[in-house]
């Protein structure tokens, strides 16, 4: 790397002493690139073994990479910390403007120690840091006021990114996420639950520095002809066009689709609640990512009347995507648009995660069909698919926790069916929810052992769909999926969005790192991948993490994929493979 | 006389991408963006869209005629010619522009002047800004 890059800078703050200091970490950044691989570096060195989630012994990291503020979509920032829904590894990844900002501030990585006593928020400008009473923002109805104070009050406007939590969050939920810009989320296992534990209401990064690079016209030629293969891409077209969200239609109709709490893989609403039909209904504004000319982000504008007044109206910017479309529309069997999006900003105004909640809200649904609970748990709501009404009182109820059964909700659907039955269908994986993918083996293997149990850690479910019609040798794809989350190792390190994996292939990730000043074959970057990986790996086995006592819910070998039906020997099979492989790399 | 100059075609249409911005800073082989020209926030957050603030290349433009140096000088057709050498860093033609398109490189303590090269048109992928003819008087 070049050696005046700032990406080797590394923030550590103690939010209990309120001081902070800055270390000069290059060798982590020279073996492991940044992102994913230096946070995990940083997150071994900083979470002690056995650490509990919600105490101040967590810590929580953010890592940018090489490439932001240098090259297109390299705009995600990596949070990793302990996750207090799975008990294990948390890593959790945003776009928004978090990365530039962090890579403007002058910084690679930013370490947050300890627990305040009282709410803080903290603001980053460049080299100084500055601890913020946050009692007044504590306890604000919606997520999205407390970004509007904080725009208010703080420097750096167009430059800076305003992380914060909403009651979910400060109340613990287990899968509180974290907004940023509003419209982009660390989504995923619970990293709003332990800024609530530090009594971190929000934190805000802003900078502006120039990045320097060694060979100025090669940097120049390359920049200019990944731009343009990113704009010209067609894969690059579709995120622009419908989004995510594109996946709905192609995924019901090959029977992929979870609906009401994946009884069934067709919805047959699935057209109401579209990438196709919201566009052209309630399509408001696209927006981009700091450095990305994509612009997959879809804000919905809901124009409602108010009840007690004529002609007066709200409207109010709804961002949605695919996942959501899954977990908060068909997993709850909502029939129609207006009705999804209303249900998709109570969760942004609380602060939850989108995925977690829907598959949380489904069981609570099938677990009230079947008599498993009744109105005394619910506090009378009663659950029925569609009702959406019904779910947003009840996703308030989940935030609040005022009785046991809300309080089993707001701990996860593994925790809430350990306590009230109904495991079968309690659609968690590693115990995170499962995404909305029911596409046959690959894609539950994927949430079974990728190390962050998430769809995109090894893209399983694309895997099954390309293998439609094809030869689908299990064995052999059970290696092709973990080479995959390797490789996906080295894009999260630089950061790059995974939409843009078909553009940053190995040869031109290596050919674009050369005029930074670094010096970096395919091959090495695939060993870097691999050794990133069984670091998660050390981390997760060191936390408990058992690959002979997995848990896969009954209910996806009941409802049948676009492969047919699952046989659960067969993951048996896999497990074991994936096994050796994993043994073989430790 | 003809001229070809910087202009926001339409706003609206802008995505928050930045890649003008960093465009801008690419004219000097650099990444981030200290040194460019170009300015994107939003309105009063994401949904409510974005400002784009360029140089409006001014026929009789008002950075020059703070400037107590002549380090800024008006050029025929529009738009303002820089002489770092002259240049004291005062910070008059920052606060003269009405729009806040003299930007700032606080490393040298000097403004960034826009020089209407248009590169950064080149970048924009959603037709935000383009390079436009217009007939000026001259100065």
């Amino acid at each position: 790397m070049h050696p005046n890059d700032p990406l080797y800078r590394v923030l550590y703050i103690d939010l209990t002493k309120k001081i902070y200091w800055i270390e000069d970490r290059r060798e982590l950044f020279e073996n492991y690139l940044g992102g994913a691989g230096v946070a995990i570096n940083l997150l071994k060195e900083e979470c002690p073994r056995g650490a509990d989630p919600l105490r101040p012994e967590n810590p929580i990291v953010f890592a940018v990479g090489p490439f932001t503020g240098l090259y297109p979509i390299a705009s995600k920032t990596v949070a990793m910390f302990k996750s207090p829904l799975t008990g294990n590894l948390g890593e959790s990844h945003a776009g928004g403007r978090s990365a530039i900002a962090i890579r403007m501030a002058g910084y690679g990585a930013i370490v947050i120690k300890g627990a305040s006593k009282h709410p803080v928020y903290v603001a980053v400008h460049g080299d100084k840091v500055f601890f913020r009473d946050a009692r007044a923002l504590w306890g604000i109805k919606s997520s999205i006021t407390v970004a509007r104070i904080i725009r208010e009050k703080e420097p750096g406007a167009g430059q800076r990114a305003i992380m914060r939590i909403g009651r979910a969050g400060e109340n613990l939920v287990k899968y509180a996420c974290v907004v940023t810009e509003t419209y982009r989320h660390f989504g995923r296992l619970g990293l709003g639950a332990v800024f609530g534990s530090k009594k971190l209401k929000a934190f805000v990064v802003s900078g502006k520095r120039s990045l320097p690079v060694l060979d100025k016209r090669r940097y120049r030629e390359i920049y200019k002809e990944l731009f343009d293969t990113m704009v010209k891409s067609p894969l690059m077209k579709k995120y622009h066009d419908l989004g995510t969200a594109a996946n709905v239609i192609p995924l019901n109709k090959i029977g992929a689709l979870p609906t009401k709490n994946l009884k069934e893989s067709k919805f047959e609403n699935a057209d109401k609640i579209s990438g196709e039909y919201l566009a052209e209904k309630y399509l408001g504004r696209r927006l981009a990512c700091a450095h990305c000319p994509v612009a997959c982000i879809h804000l919905a504008a809901l124009r409602e009347p108010y009840e007690t007044e004529p002609y007066f109206y709200k409207t109010t910017f709804i961002s949605y995507d695919y996942e959501l479309i899954y977990s908060l529309g068909s997993m709850l069997g909502i029939r129609n648009a207006e009705d999804m999006l209303k249900v998709l900003d109570e969760v942004e105004v609380l602060g939850l995660d989108g995925i977690s909640s829907g598959v949380v809200l489904a069981w609570a649904t099938e677990a009230y069909e079947k008599g498993i609970i009744n109105e005394n748990d619910t506090l009378g709501l009663r659950f029925k698919w569609g009702d959406y009404e019904t779910y947003i009182k009840a996703l308030r109820y989940i935030v609040e926790q005022p009785n046991e059964f809300y309080k089993a909700l707001a701990n996860g659907v593994d925790y809430a069916a350990s306590k009230y039955g109904g495991e079968k269908f309690a659609l968690a994986f590693g115990k995170n929810e499962m995404p909305g993918y029911h596409t046959g083996y690959l894609g539950y293997f994927g949430f079974l052992v990728g190390s962050r149990h998430s769809h995109l850690d090894m893209g399983g479910y694309s895997i099954d769909q390309k293998a439609l019609g094809k030869e689908y040798n299990l064995d052999e794809l059970v290696v092709k999926a973990l080479r995959e989350e390797e490789w996906r190792q080295i894009l999260s390190s630089l950061v790059v969005c995974f939409f843009a994996r078909g553009i940053y292939k190995p040869e031109i990730v290596a050919k674009a790192l050369e005029p930074l000043g670094w010096n970096l074959t395919p091959e090495d970057l695939g060993k870097i991948g691999a050794k990133i990986h069984r670091l998660k790996y050390e981390f997760k086995f060191r936390e408990g993490f058992d690959l002979d006592s997995l848990r896969l819910p009954h209910r996806i070998f009941e409802t049948p994929t676009p492969h047919g039906y699952l046989d659960e020997y067969k993951f048996k099979e896999m497990i074991e493979k994936f096994k050796l492989l994993i043994q073989k790399q430790i | 006389m003809l001229t070809k100059k910087l202009d926001i075609i339409d706003a609206d249409r802008c995505v928050g991408c930045l890649s003008c911005v960093f465009a801008c800073a690419r004219r000097y082989g650099e990444g981030g963006y200290d040194r460019s020209a170009i300015a994107v926030r939003s309105v009063a957050g994401v949904e409510k869209g974005f400002v784009v603030i360029v140089c409006r290349a001014c026929t009789d433009p008002p950075c020059a005629k703070v400037c107590p140096t002549n380090a800024l000088v008006a050029k025929k057709g529009g738009g303002v010619f820089l002489n770092p050498n002259k240049c004291i860093g005062c910070g008059f033609c920052r606060n003269a522009c009405p729009i806040g398109a003299v930007m700032w490189d606080e490393a040298a303590n000097k403004p960034i002047i826009c020089v209407q090269c248009g590169y950064c048109v080149d970048f924009c992928p959603h037709d935000v800004i383009g390079i436009v003819e217009r007939q000026t008087e001259g100065v």
